[in-house]
């Protein structure tokens, strides 16, 4: 059967209905549009805090510990006597021979690595005493392994070395210590240590628990406030892709021996809700698609019941079964083409529109834009759902219709 | 020794409902190519049924339709479709147009389907057609632009189109008046005088007269056959075993 004579029925029918059309298209275009803001919209969201994420933390942090307890030398050495109540080694905390693992690292890590030594202090000023996390830096590496010295909202990273026992905190700590650039501030170890320090700078990373729990020293600093003078417990990697975090960690603790977290697996329930959240949206937005995909049912279906005399006498003439039915698919794909290009416009209009909204964020105290991610595949995956949806959502009623026996429809008339 | 276009042997449709109707019963029929045959009978008799039954529309439940030598019964819905886009050319009481189609469109329609003939020539032989009948005028102008008359020559010359053997016409001036119902009837004897078989259920005695053969169904049997005169002996001659030409 000449496919140009069903494109020709099909281009006549859906040109002489203009409101029909117009319905149909309108329907696939406000699915398809809304369903392109929405991916925009939360991919964008997920993306940015993830960037977020990853620009504040190490790609990969390598700690002092491994991952499991290793056997003691008594249970080597007597495998078959029951040891129980074992006294620990003393041993000395920290990564050994850090500079030698580090320019390891280096000779094929497709990133940087610097060292840091990890503590816990108590800050106090005036009535406020907080607990953070202080990490000791060298400034000159730091700036390879993160993104703290693009996050200074006051003072430099470098100002750490101008000062004595300086210190850089987080702007919510700050706020939470009322201090600012030149405080002075009581540090308090865990060996019982007390040092005074001043803030030197003060950091925004955006993300709530590192800036009101972090503050950042020298290595030295953090050193004698743990007791332990020369000591590194941690090596922190920035890699070119931070994807293959993973990866690299794994291939990192078998070369070094010393627990490798990736930024993935440090946060592994947060990306398992982002999952979650995923196959949310997907369900959303499958559902938005669907739904739009009724208007066009109706439609064909309205238009299969109007032209069942028209149906009944293509049959009659000779005209196949499947060809009449493909002229109302072809229809509704139709409309559907034309619906997914305005909703293409629609859905970039709104990602636009979106864009230009600045949320206030109370937790951090920030105002942002609403992070958009423009993806053609948004554009491709709706489009394509959208035009599916159509040639389903066209087959059924086209397949009843053109079941329907043309003698009954030729009688009836008469 | 005359060609057979149309044979029926023991031609039965029953409808199952509650009550088994049967609309055709066991009609034995031998239509001669270039044959006017004319069927009628009161309503409910069943010569509709029967058209349908000849022109493939329906499917019998005992019995075989002969066409052009082709027996019918065994053949797929879409070999049935195609026998009836290549051998049969319908008109009915109601035109069928396709209204937004033009009414050179209505008939280049069964030709495109067919698809066995460059554009240029389907839309000569459209042209054509359209304008035998009259309508050379009318090609541009849709069915809701053209009185019942226009209409239904449109549709005849859709039914022509393809060069079908038989016409198979079911009251196709039920809708008319009398100058329109006698022109078509006109054009529909021309057909016939022309070589193509057709048959045409009718109330009209009058116009059933003017064919070269009447039955009249009764239940579903044919209870009497009256010749014309136009070809009778022709006709009465007619050999099931001569075929029409492909």
């Amino acid at each position: 059967m000449a496919t140009n004579l069903v494109l020709s029925i099909a281009w006549t029918h859906v040109s002489t209905r203009v409101r029909q059309t117009l319905v149909g298209m309108f329907g696939v275009a406000m699915g398809v549009g809304f369903t392109i803001m929405m991916a925009g919209l939360m991919q964008g969201s997920q993306i940015d805090f993830l960037r977020q994420l990853v620009d504040t933390m190490p790609h990969v942090t390598v700690g002092d510990e491994r991952r499991s307890v290793p056997s003691q030398p008594a249970d080597q050495e007597y495998a078959a006597v029951g040891m129980s109540n074992v006294a620990n080694v003393n041993r000395r905390p920290g990564i050994r021979y850090p500079d030698a693992i580090m320019a390891s690292l280096r000779s094929w890590l497709p990133g940087d690595v610097a060292p840091s030594v990890k503590t816990t202090a108590i800050v106090n000023h005036g009535e406020a005493r907080v607990g953070v996390g202080l990490v000791g830096i060298d400034p000159r590496l730091e700036v390879r392994v993160s993104k703290l010295a693009t996050q200074m909202r006051e003072g430099q990273l470098t100002d750490l070395s101008k000062a004595a026992n300086g210190i850089i905190i987080g702007e919510a700590l700050a706020q939470k210590l009322a201090v600012k650039n030149g405080s002075t501030v009581l540090l308090g170890g865990g060996e019982g240590t007390q040092i005074s320090a001043t803030v030197v700078g003060i950091f925004r990373s955006g993300i709530k628990s590192v800036d009101e729990g972090q503050i950042y020293s020298l290595m030295n600093l953090a050193q004698t406030l743990m007791g332990q003078n020369g000591v590194v417990n941690q090596l922190r990697l920035r890699l070119s892709d931070p994807l293959v975090a993973q990866k690299v960690a794994t291939q990192v603790e078998a070369q070094i021996g010393y627990k490798s977290v990736s930024w993935q697996e440090a946060n592994a329930d947060l990306l398992g809700a982002f999952a979650t959240r995923d196959f949310i949206v997907l369900t959303v937005m499958g559902a938005m698609l669907l739904s739009s995909s009724f208007a066009t049912y109706n439609i064909i279906s309205t238009i299969t019941h109007e032209k069942r005399h028209d149906i009944a006498i293509m049959k009659s003439l000779g005209m196949r079964e499947y060809s009449v039915r493909r002229i109302f698919i072809i229809e509704s794909m139709m409309m559907g083409a034309v619906g997914i290009l305005f909703g293409w416009i629609l859905g970039y209009l709104l990602c636009y529109g979106w864009s230009q909204i600045t949320i206030f964020n109370v937790l951090t105290g920030a105002t942002t834009p609403l992070e958009i991610y423009y993806s053609p595949m948004h554009y491709l995956a709706s489009g394509g759902i959208a035009i599916l949806c159509c040639a389903v959502a066209a087959y059924f009623p086209a397949r009843k219709a053109t079941r329907v026996h043309p003698v009954e429809i030729i009688r009836g008339a008469s | 020794m005359t060609e057979v276009a149309l044979q029926t042997v023991n031609l039965v449709r029953r409808v199952q409902g509650v009550i088994t109707h049967t609309l055709v019963n066991g009609i034995d029929l031998s239509v001669a190519k270039g044959e006017f045959l004319a069927i009628t009978g009161p309503s409910g008799s069943g010569k509709s049924s029967l058209l349908y039954l000849l022109g493939l529309l329906d499917a019998p439940t005992e019995g075989e339709v002969i066409i052009c030598g082709q027996a019918t019964s065994k053949l797929s819905e879409t070999e049935r479709a195609d026998v009836r886009l290549t051998k049969c050319g319908f008109v009915f009481q109601f035109h069928f147009l396709l209204p937004e189609f033009t009414a050179l469109d209505n008939v280049l329609l069964p030709m495109r389907a067919h698809g066995q003939m460059s554009t240029k020539d389907m839309n000569e032989r459209a042209m054509s057609l359209l304008t035998s009948l009259g309508l050379g005028e009318q090609t541009g102008k849709r069915p809701n632009q053209l009185s019942g008359g226009q209409r239904q020559r449109v549709a005849l010359a859709r039914a022509l189109a393809n060069r079908p053997e038989i016409i198979v016409a079911d009251e196709p001036t039920g809708n008319l008046d009398t100058a329109s119902t006698q022109q078509v009837f006109g054009i529909l004897r021309d057909i016939a005088d022309n070589g193509q078989t057709v048959v045409v259920v009718t109330h009209d005695a009058a116009l059933a007269a003017r064919a070269d053969r009447r039955i009249h169904i009764v239940d579903g049997k044919i209870h009497e056959t009256t010749f014309g005169g136009h070809r009778k002996p022709e006709i009465a001659a007619a050999s099931p075993a001569a075929e029409c030409p492909s």
